[in-house]
């Protein structure tokens, strides 16, 4: 690939950007094939030196805030005619509610995903402290008996204590993970929905 | 190596490359090339953060009938430099500390 390429394959799949962070990286990267080709490197050569082009868009997303993203989508990509704009206004009772719906949708599906991800640990943990509940009572209510003189129960009630105590520890360890799974996953989906907006354009 | 404590490193690394003179994108990854590898586009990420910080000003120069810009180290960027010696030089008593403990066992 020469230079030419590279940078215009790179403009494309960064076109989801503001220009201005676009223009400031194709400069960035540029200039770093210049310098390479003149150390007495080919174009061919020093454009493979710069990385892959998904490498810089994955690291662009990652860099470029979700806000700055989403603003970008939104801007028309070029000015609207009078007609357009006419039709805009008087259809504005007609779009303006569906717009609102739809952005209401998309929004209340993610905070619903995150919801049930993230119930499902704190119920987990629910789980946990009540096994742990479980085993003191048990045990208090087991040395309770024992005073009484009541044995048999007294041993019942130290096994069934003791149990829950042990599944709890077990539990503990589940529960750990699960957060874990979860916060990372938890990141994931944030970085794809940030990768939404971005690669919607290269298809066009 | 954790994201946090990389991230941290390589900032003090770019730092360090341009803290004697100016410096350009591709010469810093080649000095930096014997002790660390460093990727264009990791290297775009650091330059913005520490310019964002404040802590290095850039500037465009022509160079062979381009532009190239040039990294500029400012009084914030060179106390970073100082911090982390400092910081590091405990972090350095705790590892031989560590390995010393593990040569009695």
């Amino acid at each position: 690939m020469n230079k030419l390429d590279f940078l215009n394959a790179l403009q494309d799949a960064l076109s989801g950007l503001p220009q201005e962070d676009i223009n400031e990286r194709l400069m960035f990267y540029s200039e770093m094939i210049d310098d390479r080709m003149e150390e007495g490197l080919s174009e061919e050569e020093a454009v493979a030196g710069v990385g892959s082009i998904d490498d810089i868009v994955s690291q662009t997303v990652a860099d470029v805030p979700i806000t700055k993203l989403v603003k970008e989508r939104v801007k028309p990509s070029r000015s609207l005619r009078g007609g357009e704009i006419a039709l805009l206004i008087l259809g504005f009772p007609l779009w303006f509610p569906l717009l609102i719906a739809g952005v209401a949708v998309i929004f209340s599906l993610v905070i619903s995903l995150y919801a049930v991800l993230w119930s499902l640990i704190i119920s987990l943990w629910a789980v946990e402290v009540s096994l742990w509940a479980c085993a003191l009572a048990g045990i208090a209510v087991a040395v309770m008996f024992f005073i009484k003189g009541n044995v048999l129960p007294a041993l019942a009630m130290l096994g069934i204590g003791l149990f829950s105590a042990g599944l709890s520890i077990l539990l503990f360890f589940g529960c750990v993970a699960a957060t874990k799974g979860a916060a990372v996953l938890t990141k994931k989906i944030a970085l794809g929905i940030k990768k939404m907006f971005v690669r919607k354009e290269r298809t066009k | 190596m954790d994201i946090q404590l990389k991230r941290g490193l390589l900032d003090v690394c770019v730092l360090a490359a341009i803290r004697n003179e100016d410096s350009y994108g591709y010469k810093i990854i080649k000095d930096l090339k014997p002790y660390v590898e460093l990727s264009e586009s990791t290297l775009y990420t650091i330059l913005k953060r520490l310019e964002t910080a404040k802590m290095l000003t850039v500037r465009s120069a022509e160079h062979d009938g381009r532009l190239r810009k040039y990294y500029h180290i400012t009084a914030a960027g060179v106390r970073r430099i100082e911090d982390f010696k400092t910081e590091w030089r405990e972090v350095i008593l705790i590892y031989q500390f560590v390995i010393k403990e593990e040569q009695h066992e």
